[in-house]
């Protein structure tokens, strides 16, 4: 299974966190520490896994954001790049053209897609379509009350 | 009270902070008022300031006062509410928090909604974070939702019913029924996570794996998905870059992975699948790729025949080949897995992992090294520690002392000449001398004083080595103790190996001196100094020279020095007469063993082993059992083993023969023996404790051949009771030479923690004279010392 997910930008400001087991506040914080530290500092054209404690980190970098996926060992590397790209292509779906700055300003939607698409640590839906109707059938929800309510809830 | 501002006001005022200071007080600011909100019980604007907390959370913030709030959004009946409710209860509410049981009622009237994405909101939540006793109390719902013909909550329920299952493992038997149809299904989602969700249980109870292979036929109906994936046409819901489903793919190919293993039949079942995703599988992009290496890792785990093996190892061999990084690194870890059990197919990409240790890849240099440690045996010693040498050159320091260690142990093991040992010692120690492990010192020295007749050529370039550099510690120390033993050699100018250099004992006690006052020196370095100048005294003329420096260090303050030289001195005064005996040549020296006795073997120059007669094992009975323990080699249960009667009796004269046959015995107090000899073929074990496992006794194999044609294609193979473990390493060559013209050498490693009594069984396959020759046999003769 997958054990977290971080998107942080190149100045190691944290923009999503998903975690997929329990752990305390401290602990998490660590982790960031250490994920920024370690994927930061790597070079330009090294290969994107990395061994940390007893877990494998899958990191990639799209334009300003690094994505940085931590997976079980027994999981699959290839794959798991496969998996971030997928991410990435729902939210370019979602947002046309996503850039960070959608995600700073729109981080409960981007958590909205990870939900859809991932949970407990496992891929939960392997089409891209279905995922995004989804998430236009719940925005719809939403908006429904919006316009009960005429302002936007938040 | 003005309504408090939106989410998206919020961030873009934080972000306009141009400080840390300046966002920490924008922060404090709206925590406050975000405090008195709550506190005023606002239902309207709640989802809005718990939005904000969650943003502030993010930054970092502390956001513990709104987790009641969240609680409150889930109970609210507005969508808006609860989405922003179950986000903040997975951000902020783990399982941790003393209010965390307080959702289960929420998530529970939620999982039986009207609508399906405030179920799908429930069990999200419930799938990623439920504690076990919200596991154990919403179990029942989320195996009603399994049930559902609903393919959005289905698929939803199954992934939630796999985090039941790692919570409490003990309600796995109630999700049993659901899976039945589960697999039928067209809808993607629901089948990958069916396959999540099955192979969570198979993972997790042998029991229910045995009954997902026989009465569920799991196998069959994998294997058809699997199928009308790979055959079906282009379906742009599920195409990435031409595959379909890669993920499912990928998915069913572990769960298959994990019902062949060690069963046959179900391997058998899923030879054909494996073999045409391994051979129509798109190679140009990573998706494709990342499916080609969840076969190969299926393959090489469950019963694959040998054709399928060598298929897989051959994709690894042409990811090796490829120009993305990431492969080449997921090639080269795969390969260090299966390099135990498929060594020989992984020799032929050796040229291919050898080039990879130039890569400028670190993760990647660092494999490849591991790797082509694991490569080397007799036949590739020379290339491979050309190349390795090269690596150790040109690497990071990192790998250095790894790579020393690694090249230190394959010269020891393979070695083709003493020279050439002793010329790659040598290298190491200039290359990377400050990089050798501590222990490496003293076997080195032991190594050195064993190769008698190298003695002036070892010393001889060591000599010239401390002329160039004396910063690297280890190189010095051991050029100092050679200098103190062989000085002799170095002076009289006797070298056969290569010109002998001109040196005249002053100036090997300058130079000696010299590290004695060097800054670069090591107290330990000084100690090796003083004492190789002290040696030197037996063999130099120049006695007053030595003389005078022993005595100016009596006054160092370096206790260690200081100590060794008040010695020396009292030995130069008043004990003059036991100098000469005292500062003798070094004996050689035994391997040190832990166990058994160890026999001393005495004199400069001649390695005499005493061949002792080995004792008649004690029969011992065996109890009938014991017979059906002995592991198959041919896996059925046909083949009536042959027992080696012949019990090995070592007159005088026999041993020299064997001196011949086993060239430099490592002595351990273990006698060898003959464990087969049959028409012409005969097999010698010789025995060594490994340190420092007094468990593992290892046992070198010595085939010789005494008929008139050589034996080529010779493969031994071996195996032993249940109670033992066995390792077999690579064998020297596959020939073994006509007339005993040489011997094919080959290590096992046999453990034994029970200390029970070893026993083997042996299988040899050759071919002489053109006809293949198979034969098998038991090994009983071990003498006791072997196993006790």
């Amino acid at each position: 299974m997958m054990r977290f997910l971080l998107l942080f930008s190149r100045q190691g400001k944290l923009r999503l966190q998903k975690w997929f087991t329990p752990m305390s506040e401290r602990e998490k914080k660590k982790i960031i520490r250490d994920m920024t530290t370690m994927v930061l500092s790597r070079q330009p054209r090294s290969c994107n896994f990395l061994h940390w404690k007893d877990l494998k980190i899958i990191y990639k970098r799209y334009a300003s954001l690094y994505f940085c996926l931590a997976i079980e060992n027994q999981e699959n590397e290839l794959l798991a790049l496969e998996v971030i790209h997928r991410y990435v292509e729902l939210l370019d779906k979602y947002f046309g053209n996503v850039c960070e700055l959608d995600i700073i300003f729109n981080f409960e939607k981007a958590y909205f897609i990870l939900d859809e698409f991932l949970m407990g640590g496992e891929i939960q839906e392997t089409s891209k379509q279905i995922v995004n109707r989804c998430i236009e059938s719940s925005d719809m929800l939403q908006e429904t009350m919006e316009e009960y309510m005429s302002k936007p809830a938040f | 009270m003005p309504a408090p501002i939106r989410l998206r006001e919020l961030i873009r005022t934080i972000r306009t902070a141009r400080t840390q200071a300046e966002e920490r007080e924008m922060i404090q600011k709206e925590c406050a008022a975000i405090r008195s909100s709550f506190r005023e019980e606002d239902n309207t604007y709640r989802c809005r300031n718990v939005a904000k907390l969650l943003y502030m959370h993010m930054l970092g913030y502390p956001a513990h006062f709104g987790q009641l709030e969240c609680l409150k959004l889930i109970a609210s009946q507005k969508f808006t509410d609860k989405r922003i409710g179950y986000l903040g209860a997975m951000l902020l509410l783990d399982e941790r928090q003393d209010v965390h049981l307080l959702m289960t009622n929420c998530i529970k009237n939620d999982l039986n909604h009207s609508t399906q994405y405030v179920q799908g909101l429930a069990l999200c939540t419930l799938g990623c974070m439920g504690s076990s006793e919200m596991c154990r109390d919403l179990a029942g719902e989320v195996e009603k939702l399994l049930k559902t013909s609903n393919s959005y909550l289905r698929k939803k329920a199954a992934l939630c019913a796999v985090h039941v299952i790692r919570k409490v493992p003990e309600l796995m038997e109630m999700f049993l029924p659901a899976t039945k149809n589960l697999l039928s299904e067209k809808n993607h989602g629901v089948l990958h996570t069916s396959v999540v969700l099955l192979t969570e249980m198979c993972e997790r109870s042998p029991d229910m794996l045995a009954h997902f292979r026989k009465n569920e036929k799991l196998v069959p109906q994998l294997v058809r998905i699997l199928k009308n994936l790979i055959m079906s046409g282009y379906s742009p819901e599920h195409d990435v870059s031409g595959i379909s489903d890669p993920f499912l793919q990928v998915r069913i190919l572990r769960l298959l992975r994990i019902l062949g293993k060690s069963d046959d039949d179900s391997s058998e079942a899923m030879n054909d699948i494996l073999a045409q995703v391994a051979t129509n599988t798109e190679t140009s992009k990573n998706v494709g790729n990342a499916i080609l290496y969840e076969t190969v890792l299926t393959i090489m785990d469950i019963k694959s025949e040998s054709g399928l093996r060598v298929l897989a190892i051959n994709i690894l061999g042409r990811f090796l080949l490829n120009n993305d990084k990431n492969i080449r690194y997921v090639a080269l870890t795969s390969l260090l897995k299966t390099v135990q059990t498929d060594h020989n197919a992984v020799q032929r990409h050796r040229s291919t992992i050898v080039d990879c240790l130039k890569d400028l890849d670190v993760s990647i240099k660092r494999r490849a090294m591991e790797l082509s440690f694991a490569l080397v045996n007799g036949n590739n010693i020379r290339g491979m520690m050309k190349e390795l040498l090269y690596f150790l050159d040109s690497c990071d320091p990192e790998f250095k002392a790894d790579c020393a260690s690694g090249v230190f142990l394959a010269a020891e093991k393979y070695a083709p000449s003493k020279r050439w040992h002793i010329d790659t010692i040598m290298r190491v120690l200039t290359t990377a001398g400050s990089y050798v492990r501590d222990d490496s010192v003293p076997n080195l020295i032991q190594l050195i004083t064993n190769s008698v007749e190298m003695h002036a050529y070892t010393v001889q370039r060591l000599y010239k080595a401390l002329l160039d550099d004396i910063s690297q510690q280890p190189l010095v120390q051991v050029a100092s103790w050679c200098i103190g033993e062989y000085g002799d050699l170095l002076v009289s100018g006797q070298c056969e190996e290569e010109e002998p250099i001109q040196v005249t004992e002053d100036e090997v006690l300058d130079v000696l001196e010299g590290l004695l006052v060097s800054n670069l020196s090591t107290p330990v370095t000084r100690g090796y100094s003083l004492t190789a100048i002290m040696k030197l005294s037996t063999r130099f003329s120049s006695v007053n020279r030595i003389k005078k420096v022993v005595s100016i260090y009596g006054s160092s303050i370096d206790v260690e020095l200081q100590q060794r030289a008040v010695e020396y001195n009292a030995l130069f005064k008043k004990y003059d007469h036991m100098r000469p005996a005292l500062l003798e040549r070094m004996p050689i020296m035994e391997k040190t063993a832990t166990n058994g006795p160890t026999e001393i073997v005495q004199t400069n120059g001649e390695t005499e082993p005493s061949v002792v007669e080995p004792k008649h094992p004690p029969p011992v009975t065996q109890p009938a059992n014991q017979a059906n323990d002995l592991l198959d080699l041919l896996g059925g249960n046909d083949v009536v083993p042959v027992i080696q009667t012949t019990l090995p009796t070592k007159p005088a004269s026999a041993g020299g023969e064997l001196l011949d046959l086993l060239g430099d015995l490592s002595l351990s107090g273990i006698p060898p023996m003959i464990a087969y000899n049959k028409n012409g073929l005969k097999i010698d074990f010789t025995f060594e404790r490994a340190n420092p496992n007094p468990n593992i006794a290892v046992i070198t194999i010595h085939a010789s051949n005494t008929t008139e044609a050589d034996m080529t294609d010779f493969v031994f193979q071996a195996a032993v009771p249940k109670t033992f473990q066995l390792q077999l390493l690579s064998p020297s060559s596959n020939v073994v030479p006509a007339l005993n013209q040489g011997t094919v050498t080959q290590v096992i490693r046999v453990l034994n923690p029970q200390k029970q009594q070893l026993r083997m069984r042996i299988k040899l396959t050759y071919t002489h004279k053109g006809s293949p020759v198979q034969d098998l046999a038991e090994v009983n003769n071990f003498p006791p010392q072997s196993w006790q």
